[in-house]
């Protein structure tokens, strides 16, 4: 087959994914300033989606209307359609608790509640209702530290303070303590940008497991990193849309000329 | 992006075993509950606060209406000095028997018959007896007046006071209440003459203490909280600045300073009460200064005020820039120089505004003025620091332990008395606040 | 003070002074050389903190719940209103209070107490007297609620962004992340404040000398009256002072005792504190 002809398959093959979430037209405005403006950005099932582009062009921002995590900052505003599965997520029926247990986030910064590794992991469930006898909590708690690759780390040391970890350790218990309360979607804001190169390989392995249950989007500001773990990946500027395409095209033969420039720039 | 246009792209449906019960119905109540407690402390909070107000206010404000007799009092010599002695005994003028002289006009205003005793000692009760040192000074500072008729408004006893202001229950039994049907009687006919009517009472802004409510107000413990004031603000102002500027800008930062920083924020936190205890023992009993003396209060109030001070002026000083800092010393000014110049004056409004703060707080003060001796009956104004004096949360105290009707009112006017003297000092600390926090 | 105080010791054995459990310095006046447990402090302490706790009792859930929903859900119009208004109730002096306790809230009780006995047993006798511990506890709680509002509203304004963030974006409602996150992270301030306040309380004196009444007693009940140790003292001094006898040097005893409990309570709350800002910085 000819390189181009492998290409189209796999562009099928993708274009096979099923969409899990569906933004269209969507802006946000902080008060009078608008930081998006009519994005149109697909996330597929069981893909990762890195978000790219130079700092404040919104990246973080279209990550929190796909669980809302938007309604908590004072005068932001939201217009467009997002939808995961079937249901318009902004719609006044679709509540947001139940919405974010179904679209789960990592930030930035790790930020473990100050109570003990276990009670971090089994605070979702705890408060979703999702487990309910000891057993239930060992269990969901053990897995959720498996799936985040920190159980052999911290099985011996469950009740000390989660606060007590290193910077990569706290991020992967974040991480744990997202997947148990077993959502959907995971949303990863810059999960790396605090940590060192070897927590980062780390983080960025999980993300490679985690595919396999979750759909993931993240942002990133490394290039490489967005090339590592991403099949898909959708370029920002200025709070518009620039570029959404498969990782391997956008890294080696983008479509838009901004996309290349910067990708260049920062691979140079 | 044209995904959706592509005939091969599939939306995801909803896998069922994501269709979990969370409890959200609970939850929700849970949260609404919580909501509704919190609503409900703020509001129980200002619930209080207009509660405590109002009731100030409520029992208050007739206070600042008095209910004055005018009677045209003959000044007659036969009364006042029937031996014609004043020129030689010069305490004929003040023993004289005024009292006669308001019964007099009374009896003749009334129509009564000036036998019936009884009657007339009902009707001469009506008059505060406050009437006769009004009389006397009047008497004393002007003996021409003597042998004259002159119309004299002078003060209605409390309880005529309170009935004329609507708030005795007249419908209670006559003989368990202080104010009798003919009295009653009489005090419309009076007021039908015009001659007893309500007007402002200046008397609660001038007069000293008394036993009797019409003739009691907060003019000499005005007098003393004035002194105080002026002492704390000329004593705490300069030292708590000094203090401030040595500990912020030329103490060195080690244990020591860590220290003395500590223990200003627990002296602000120690009961005013020690304060007075600590004041007693030292200026009064080893010192050796006065008891009752505005001078010892101002003491007290100056130590108590002090931590606050420092403390409001350090964060003033720490608020002033660094670059400030650096340019008047980049340009060769001295460190003196400096502060006093550059950084001091950007930090007044600061150090003003928690000075302000600090005298208010002061001005509220009860406690240890108490120890020292400034609960006393001061009847004249003080002259000087020195002389026995009242501060104004004091005389409210001491009213505030009368048992009748009027001394609630008048407590109640004394507090707002001091509550517009509070309200006035903190709305200037706020302007002053306001209108310098801009500047950078 | 301290000497006066030693002069006091020298008179009266700090044993009986700490330990005595009646209050009684008339007789001790009166009699002769035996002052045993006359001049007891514990009724003293034992008003002071009943009245204290009440007031606490009385304060904190209010001041609690007013800082947590300024903090959390207020909206910025209401909280540039409420918290200012809120504070005014800390900037009226204490004698107001205690004026407010006397005319307004010591007669309510009295009465209503007075109603709800008639309606339940038909004898309409007062069972709360108008000076109680009640009075005076619940009086010096509406003047502690600013403190306790304000202060804790600083403790959980500082509890970072980041960890609300994290509980909401685990689909946490609002009122979990304040009780399962956030009031737990501010546990150690809320507790520093808390006792800030409570030292507030123990040296109150005002409210308590117009509310609670001067009897020297020991009791359970919070509807008769109490005194405390800022009562006696203002007693002991008040009129005619003599500095050589026990009955107005026992004032510098009680001074030195209330001077070093509050000490110890703001010493350890500013320490907390601290710790608290520094865990936050
Ligand atoms: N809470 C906020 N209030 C106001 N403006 C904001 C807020 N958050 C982000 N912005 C603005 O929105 C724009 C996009 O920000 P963001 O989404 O954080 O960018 P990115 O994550 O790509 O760096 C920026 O210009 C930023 O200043
Ligand atoms: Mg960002």
């Amino acid at each position: 087959m000819s390189e181009a002809a492998v290409e189209k398959a796999l562009d099928q093959k993708m274009n096979t994914v099923p969409l899990k979430m569906i933004g269209k037209d969507v802006s946000v405005y902080y008060g009078e300033k608008r930081a998006l403006f009519d994005v149109n950005l697909n996330i597929r099932e069981n893909t990762v989606t890195a978000l790219i582009g130079p700092s404040g062009c919104g990246k973080s921002t279209f990550l929190r209307t796909l669980n809302r995590m938007n309604d908590t900052i004072e005068n932001c505003r939201v217009t467009g359609r997002i939808t995961l599965d079937e249901d318009d997520i902004y719609d006044p029926s679709i509540d947001v608790v139940e919405l974010r247990a179904r679209v789960g986030m990592v930030f930035q910064k790790p930020n473990p509640f100050p109570k003990s590794i276990y009670e971090n992991v089994s605070y979702g469930p705890r408060i979703h209702g999702l487990a309910r006898s000891k057993a239930d909590f060992d269990e969901v708690v053990e897995t959720s530290l498996q799936k985040a690759g920190l159980w052999n780390e911290v099985k011996d040391r469950l009740q000390e303070p989660g606060t007590g970890l290193s910077g990569g350790q706290q991020q992967r218990l974040c991480i744990a303590r997202a997947v148990a309360v077993s959502p959907e979607v995971i949303l990863m804001d810059e999960p790396c940008s605090a940590l060192d190169p070897i927590a980062t390989a780390k983080v960025e392995e999980l993300i490679h497991e985690l595919r396999a249950n979750f759909t993931i989007v993240i942002v990133t500001h490394s290039m490489q990193q967005a090339a590592r773990v991403s099949q898909r990946t959708a370029m920002f500027h200025l709070g518009n849309l620039v570029e959404e395409n498969d990782t391997d095209k956008m890294f080696t033969n983008p479509d838009d000329q901004r996309t290349q420039d910067y990708i260049m720039g920062r691979f140079g | 992006m044209t995904d959706l246009a592509s005939p091969t792209v599939r939306v995801s449906t909803r896998p069922a075993e994501t269709r979990r019960d969370i409890g959200i119905k609970r939850r929700y109540a849970a949260e609404r509950r919580f909501r509704v407690y919190g609503i409900s402390a703020i509001t129980l909070g200002l619930l209080f606060l207009a509660l405590l107000l109002s009731t100030v206010v409520s029992n208050g404000y007739t206070a600042f209406l008095q209910t004055t007799i005018t009677l045209p009092i003959e000044f007659s010599e036969k009364v006042i000095d029937p031996k014609n002695e004043r020129s030689t005994d010069a305490k004929q003028l003040m023993t004289a028997n005024y009292p006669l002289l308001v019964r007099d006009a009374l009896v003749k205003q009334l129509g009564l018959d000036a036998t019936k005793r009884p009657q007339v000692k009902q009707a001469t009760d009506m008059v505060s007896a406050s009437a006769r040192t009004q009389l006397r000074d009047m008497v004393v500072a002007d003996p021409s007046i003597i042998g004259k008729t002159v119309p004299v408004t002078l003060l209605a006893e409390a309880n005529i006071d309170s009935a004329f202001k609507g708030q005795i229950d007249l419908s209670v039994a006559e003989t368990n209440r202080k104010v009798k049907d003919q009295q009653v009687a009489w005090m419309n006919q009076l007021a039908d003459a015009g001659v007893l009517k309500k007007s402002f009472n200046t008397g609660i802004f001038s007069f000293g203490a008394s036993s009797r409510p019409e003739a009691a107000g907060v003019g000499v413990a005005l007098i003393g909280s004035l002194y105080m004031m002026l002492i704390v603000l000329v004593l705490s102002l300069p030292i708590g600045v000094a203090a401030s500027i040595y500990l912020e800008e030329f103490a060195p930062k080690n244990r020591l300073t860590d220290l003395i920083e500590v223990n200003i924020n627990n002296l602000a936190a120690v009961p005013s009460i020690v304060y007075g205890l600590l004041g007693l023992a030292v200026f009064i009993n080893f010192a050796g200064m006065p008891r009752s003396a505005a001078l010892v209060g101002g003491f007290v109030l100056t130590l108590m005020t002090l931590p606050t001070i420092i403390i409001a002026t350090r964060a003033a000083l720490k608020a002033v820039p660094p670059s400030i800092r650096s340019a008047a010393l980049g340009l060769g000014a001295s460190k003196m120089q400096t502060i006093f110049h550059h950084v001091l004056p950007l930090a007044m409004p600061g150090i003003l505004t928690g000075t302000i703060i600090g005298l208010a707080h002061a001005l509220g003060e009860t406690a240890p003025l108490l120890l020292i001796g400034m609960v006393a009956f001061v009847v004249d104004f003080p002259g000087s620091p020195l002389e026995p004096s009242t501060a104004l949360p004091v005389q409210i105290y001491m009213w505030a332990n009368e048992a009748e009707r009027a001394f609630v009112e008048r407590t109640s006017g004394a507090i707002i008395i001091l509550l517009i003297f509070l309200v006035f000092m903190n709305l200037g600390a706020i302007l002053l606040r306001r209108r310098f926090e801009r500047r950078w | 003070m301290l000497s006066e105080a030693g002069r006091f010791f020298s008179m009266v054995s700090p044993v009986e002074f700490f330990f005595g459990t009646v209050w009684d310095p008339r007789f001790a006046a009166a009699g002769s050389g035996d002052a045993s447990g006359q001049f007891g402090l514990l009724p003293l302490l034992g008003g002071t903190l009943y009245i204290a706790f009440v007031a606490m009792l009385f304060a904190v859930p209010i001041g609690l719940f007013a800082a947590i929903y300024m903090a959390e859900y207020a909206s910025p119009r209401l909280r540039s209103t409420a918290k200012p208004l809120l504070e005014v109730l800390a900037g009226i002096p204490t004698i107001v209070y205690g004026f407010f306790a006397l005319v307004t809230v010591g007669p309510f009780l009295r009465d209503i107490s007075t109603q709800l006995n008639g309606l339940l047993t038909g004898n309409y006798q007062n069972f709360i007297q108008a000076q109680s511990v009640l009075t005076a506890g619940i009086v010096m709680g509406i003047m502690l609620i600013p403190f306790v509002s304000s202060l804790s509203d600083d403790i959980i304004t500082q509890v970072p962004r980041a960890l609300r963030d994290g509980s909401l974006g685990l689909g946490a409602t609002r009122s979990e992340t304040v009780k399962k996150v956030i009031l737990p992270a501010a546990l150690p301030g809320i507790v520093g404040a808390l006792l800030l306040t409570a030292s507030r309380a123990v040296g109150e004196t005002m409210i308590v000398v117009l509310a609670a009444g001067v009897a020297a007693r020991m009791q359970l009940t919070p509807f008769e009256p109490m005194t405390t140790v800022t009562v006696k003292i203002v007693h002991q001094l008040t009129g005619d002072l003599e500095f050589t006898s026990p009955q107005t040097l026992v004032a510098f005893a009680l001074g030195i005792t209330l001077f070093v409990i509050t000490l110890c309570l703001n010493i350890y709350a500013l320490y907390i504190v601290r710790k608290y800002r520094e865990q936050y910085e």
